[in-house]
């Protein structure tokens, strides 16, 4: 869910919408933004499952410390979505095992 | 191998405050970020300062980090964001890697401002999607403006935990129940009456048993402990959320100065192991200085004063700044630490942080 009104931080500032293929479905994300943002705001519930296990992860630390929150993107495995900021037409996937290059 | 007088790790209060210090006397400064943005944490600090005036009380994170870089960039701070200081080496040199390509730059002088990490806080379904640090929903909903729950559970009630459940509010999501192991709340009385007053219940002597929820968290278990903080059986209660915040305290971010060879010692109350330093952020290694929350956890005020006495002592054993000078600067500024370290919520940190503050001995004279 966005933030639209804020107390504090006033109107969210007009941003170009762009799309982002997330496991095969086209959302839509602001130009800028981080991929996580993005995601939460579309509901994604979770980003990758564990190797041995297949527990879900998500957003832990939100600054690019922990790596739970890694993803495929664009082919690449383990990239930290709460620190890379979305492009037009990128291609994000669920990452499983430790991630795969494509 | 690049070179420079002073290369500062980390672009946030303390970074920015040392970095304006250097600059100002006329240094050729370098201050590195791994972030895409410089500020650290500031950004996601939309509350009102605490302190006096002459500490800026009154004024929010987010302006005052960008009086900060308005600052720096008047001065000419040259800033390499979206770079990783990986390690310090032989002769202060320093191995930098951006945007896969690496490098050395050389520092007759380095300022280590790399901040703290979140502690976690296990409990069964702790990894659960929806559990996640005080500060991660802090940097969701108020930098990147989203709302990962309608509903939170903090745990926690140390300032942390109080603002960020207030400003969990202010973004339009409720917050569930404030959760405490100790038997009394830990932050500010001002900030836990608010939440109290929306009408939020705070669990003193209670945890977390455990987070329920097969592929996000859907609500957790609570549990009353004793006065020896033991579970007491029977008084679990269900408390439905979306969200668990962990607000259990910070860690200083050390691994640098441990790789610099800088000595430690182990200070629980201001997070752990911390690099012994002297009245002027001086380490054990005579020309790496640290400031901010790796030199004890504490507060933006605080970590913007030691950068700046960091900064002109740095700027001093350059020979920017004659001594006579740098000896004023450096005792109004010892003066506001001081005073920002008053009060009885500072009383711990003053106990704790002073011992390094005594003179020009590298030493925790506690």
């Amino acid at each position: 869910m966005r933030i639209i009104n804020h107390p504090i931080l006033g109107k969210e500032k007009k941003r170009k919408k762009i799309s982002i293929i997330v496991d095969g479905t086209k959302i839509e994300a602001y130009e800028g933004e981080v991929i996580a943002a993005a995601l939460v705001a579309a509901g994604k519930r979770y980003f990758r499952l564990t190797r041995r296990y297949e527990k879900p992860r998500g957003v832990f630390c939100a600054i690019g410390r922990c790596t739970d929150c890694v993803m495929n993107v664009n082919g690449v495995p383990n990239v930290r979505t709460c620190v890379t900021p979305v492009e037009d037409g990128m291609v994000i996937e669920t990452q499983t095992e430790s991630g795969e290059w494509k | 191998m690049e070179e420079t007088e002073v290369a500062i790790i980390g672009a946030g209060p303390a970074g920015l405050a040392a970095a304006i210090e250097v600059a100002q006397a006329g240094g050729k400064v370098v201050l590195i970020d791994e972030n895409k943005k410089p500020g650290g944490q500031l950004f996601k600090q939309i509350h009102k300062f605490f302190g006096s005036r002459a500490h800026r009380a009154g004024v929010r994170g987010i302006t005052i980090a960008e009086d900060l870089l308005k600052e720096c960039e008047r001065l000419g701070v040259t800033t390499l964001l979206d770079t990783v200081a990986y390690g310090i080496f032989a002769d202060n040199k320093i191995g930098l890697v951006s945007r896969g390509r690496a490098w050395t730059l050389k520092a007759e002088q380095i300022i280590l401002a790399t901040g703290a990490s979140e502690n976690a806080l296990a409990f069964p379904g702790w990894t659960l999607p929806g559990v996640m640090g005080a500060g991660a929903l802090q940097t969701m909903i108020n930098v990147h403006r989203v709302l990962p729950g309608k509903c939170i559970l903090m745990v926690g009630s140390g300032n942390v935990g109080l603002i960020v459940s207030y400003q969990t509010m202010q973004a339009g999501a409720d917050v569930a129940a404030i959760v405490e192991a100790a038997p009394s709340i830990g932050g500010y009385g001002v900030h836990a009456a608010k939440i109290s007053r929306a009408g939020t219940p705070i669990y003193t002597s209670h945890t977390v048993k455990r987070a329920i929820g097969n592929d996000h968290v859907e609500g957790a278990e609570l549990v009353a402990l004793d006065e020896r903080w033991n579970p007491i059986e029977g008084t679990e209660k269900h408390i439905p959320a979306d969200t668990i915040c962990l607000s259990v305290g910070l860690t200083p971010l050390t691994e640098l100065a441990r790789m610099a060879g800088c000595r430690f010692t182990y200070v629980p109350a201001l997070g752990g192991h911390v690099p012994v330093h002297n009245w002027d952020m001086r380490t054990s290694k005579e020309n790496i200085y640290i400031a901010g929350d790796i030199s004890g956890i504490e507060e933006a005020s605080t970590a913007m004063e030691e950068g700046r006495l960091a900064g002109i002592a740095a700027a001093r054993s350059l020979g920017l700044i004659a001594d006579n000078e740098a000896e004023t600067l450096k005792t109004e500024i010892r003066a506001r630490l001081a005073s920002l370290r008053e009060g009885p919520f500072g009383e711990l940190r003053r106990d704790m942080k002073e011992p390094f503050m005594k003179g020009p001995e590298i030493t925790h004279a506690g």
